[in-house]
């Protein structure tokens, strides 16, 4: 990337209202400046035509009544008599003038000769009406007049005899200068003064603009019944209208997916309750069934059929309860029954019922006592510490540990296996995430973690996942230890 | 063996249920309704009664009422969890205890066993010389599990009684929720402890003078009940 792209970039301005302001800043200078160019220029040119046409208006007028007189091939006394009576005429002009006949020497009035420019003469010589160039002489700008004089019996062909005269248009120049200043003085209050319609036009845009922005901020925190009040035609107008129709499309769309969800999850809801009383009549015989393929009086197929419709109903028991337990909370149905107790017996009586005391280590606080619901906490850790022996191996440490920070009891259980990818790690509490590929269908439902998670927030708690530094999983149950 | 009166709606559920209980050695009479099971009440005359609270007709809770008020056989409840609310309220009926369903046939067995010990397991067998103790106006007789109140024998159910024996056994410890969920109920440490507000609200009603302010069976705000001290 070359360094200018993002030199360019810093040199604009950020904010709308300034590019706004900027560019109207510019428009209105370009428009001014325009205008005065224009209004110089003609002026300029009005200034130097009326100078050159009152130039040979008087010159002409003064050789017509001067040239009659003259014989008709004039000699140079005649011709400087000529010159000195137009020096005269020239008045407050002060030109000079000079007259020639044919390729005669140019004769001035007195002295030196008016100052010419060279081509004017080879222009003149052919010229049947006056010659006119401006140049410059002595950085001061002239006008160079050439007049062929005809005669008055003879208009159509020229007698030889030209007139010339220069002056000096120094007063014009002063009044073009004059004129620039002016054109200037003019033109640079408007910049000051377009700030002013500047700011209202940008505000104006920019109101609208504004709402726009809040309308959306609002739409993106979730409030969909957020609209804007439209008024007028412009486009503006236009966007806000659509932003309306969006909005409502939006709105329409999110309350149908909302919907559909309900009925997934009331689908879900159903369809467990319905199992449940099936798997209830077969969970009643499982016993029966487990009896006989033990008792070795069945032929060893049967008995192994047994066996695994024995196991399998006692999974979809499990899975079914799991599901019917997360509809709960999806329902708001769930409750938390609190008690007194205390958490290292607590913590205790799970590993025991579970027969992990050998496997786990513990550390909890000596006499540490919460208010929570015990079966709700129960199925949280039951979840976190089987979940860390499944993942780390057999013969990785678990260590469950509890204090109390503050207000709050927090439970962490960590494990020295391989910890949680980072992939994965934001969705470990989402339904139906498999810690890894590896896992097998027998290890739940994969609602367990999901399960937890609701139970924690039930209790106005957290539960999160991390890797610890030095590897392996930690999992922290963090809950209010009285809650109100 | 035991007699068991089973009153369940669900012909499956009462297929597998009564399957199980006669493969334990149980006899077993299943009837679909509350009418039908109040009717074999006295003629079966079950040692224990195993009772679904959903029911056509008479409902389970009007069931453990009727039974109430002619007899103290061990009533079970048997629900299903989301049904929380009846289990309680059942509880209140009367009810000794529940189990929710889907249940094995072994976890039927354990709470009817332990239903049906009239003292619980950790408390120290009455010695031959233990005669009845007098307890304020209560007269404690733990060896005839019985409980008289001023002269007057007291129908107490299954689970009432012992868990006031087990209370009165040491008067004045007191025992959190879960350690009577544990030992008089026999129930893992996570169980319901409204099973024990339950038995404990029904206790009351029949021992204590003024339930509001109980003498027997005191509340410890935080840690759970203890009996007197008097």
């Amino acid at each position: 990337m070359t360094r200018r792209p993002r030199l360019l970039h810093r040199l604009v301005p950020r904010g709308l209202r300034t590019r706004l302001v900027v560019a109207f800043l510019l428009v209105a200078a370009l428009g001014a400046l325009a205008a005065a160019a224009l209004t110089f220029r003609q002026a300029r040119a009005a200034i130097l035509d009326r100078a050159r046409d009152t130039a040979i208006r008087d010159l002409r007028a003064q050789v017509g009544s001067l040239a009659p007189d003259l014989p008709t091939t004039p000699g140079e006394a005649d011709l400087r008599s000529l010159a000195l009576q137009l020096d005269r005429a020239g008045g407050s002009r002060g030109w000079h003038t000079a007259a020639a006949y044919r390729d005669g020497a140019l004769v001035p009035a007195s002295g030196s000769a008016p100052v010419l420019p060279g081509r004017l003469r080879d222009a003149a010589s052919s010229a049947r009406t006056a010659v006119v160039q401006r140049f410059h002489h002595a950085d001061v700008p002239w006008l160079a007049v050439a007049l062929p004089v005809t005669r008055d019996d003879r208009p159509s062909e020229p007698s030889g005899l030209i007139v010339y005269a220069s002056f000096s248009l120094a007063d014009q120049e002063r009044d073009v200068t004059a004129l620039v200043a002016a054109a200037r003085a003019g033109a640079l209050p408007v910049l000051p003064l377009a700030v002013v319609p500047a700011l209202l036009a940008a505000r104006r845009v920019l109101r609208p603009v504004r709402q726009l922005r809040s309308a959306a901020e609002s739409m993106a925190s979730g409030a969909l019944d957020t609209r804007i009040e439209v008024t007028g035609e412009d486009e503006l107008a236009d966007l806000g209208r659509t932003f309306n129709t969006m909005a409502a499309t939006l709105q329409a769309d999110a309350a149908t997916l909302r919907a559909m969800e309900a009925r997934a999850r009331r689908f879900a809801a159903d369809v467990s309750h319905e199992l449940r009383t099936p798997l209830a009549a077969m969970t009643a015989v499982t016993g029966v069934l487990d009896q006989d393929a033990a008792s070795g009086r069945l032929d060893l197929e049967t008995g192994e059929a047994l066996e695994l419709v024995a196991d399998e109903t006692r999974k979809l028991v499990r899975m079914v309860e799991d599901l019917m337990e997360i509809s709960r909370f999806d329902a708001g149905a769930a409750v938390l029954e609190l008690d007194d107790v205390d958490v290292a017996e607590l913590v205790g009586k799970t590993l025991a019922l579970r027969h992990w005391q050998r496997r786990v280590g513990t550390d909890v606080t000596p006499g540490l006592r919460a208010r929570l619901d015990p079966r709700r906490v129960d199925v949280v850790l039951a979840n976190l510490i089987g979940n860390a022996l499944r993942h780390g191996g057999p013969s990785v440490p678990v260590d469950v540990r509890a204090r109390a920070e503050g207000d709050r009891l927090v439970v962490t259980v960590a494990d020295g296996g391989p910890g949680i990818p980072e992939d994965v790690l934001p969705h470990v509490f989402d339904r139906f995430t498999k810690g890894d590929a590896a896992r097998t269908r027998s290890e739940g439902s994969g609602l367990g973690l999901a399960i937890a998670a609701e139970n924690a927030r039930l209790h106005g708690g957290t539960l999160t996942a991390a890797n610890a530094p030095g590897g392996g999983a930690v999992f922290t149950l963090a809950l209010p230890r009285d809650p109100a | 063996m035991t007699r068991v009166l089973l009153i369940e709606d669900d012909p499956a559920v009462r297929r597998g249920v009564t399957l199980g209980l006669r493969r334990n050695g149980h006899e077993t009479e299943a009837v679909g309704t509350g009418e039908d099971g109040l009717e074999s009440l006295a003629p079966f005359a079950p040692d224990i009664v195993l009772l679904d609270l959903m029911l056509p007709g008479m409902s389970g809770l009007e069931v453990c009422r009727r039974v109430r008020e002619s007899s103290q056989v061990p009533i079970v409840i048997l629900s299903a969890r989301g049904d929380d609310i009846d289990v309680v309220v059942g509880l209140e009926a009367g009810a000794d205890d529940y189990i929710v369903k889907p249940a094995s046939s072994e976890l039927i067995e354990a709470r009817m066993r332990a239903v049906l010990r009239r003292v619980a397991p950790s408390q120290p067998a009455p010695g031959p010389g233990g005669g009845p103790v007098l307890l304020g106006d209560l007269e404690i007789d733990e060896a005839a599990v019985r409980v008289c109140r001023n002269g007057h024998e007291l129908t107490l159910a299954p689970s009432e009684l012992k868990l006031l024996l087990f209370l009165s056994a040491s008067p004045g410890t007191t025992f959190s929720r879960r350690q009577l969920l544990e030992e008089v109920w026999e129930h893992s440490y996570y169980a319901d402890a409204r099973l024990v507000d339950a038995c404990v609200k029904r206790l009351r009603a029949k021992v204590e003078d003024d339930q509001r302010n109980p003498r027997y069976v005191q509340t410890v705000r935080g840690f759970g009940y203890r009996f007197g001290p008097l």
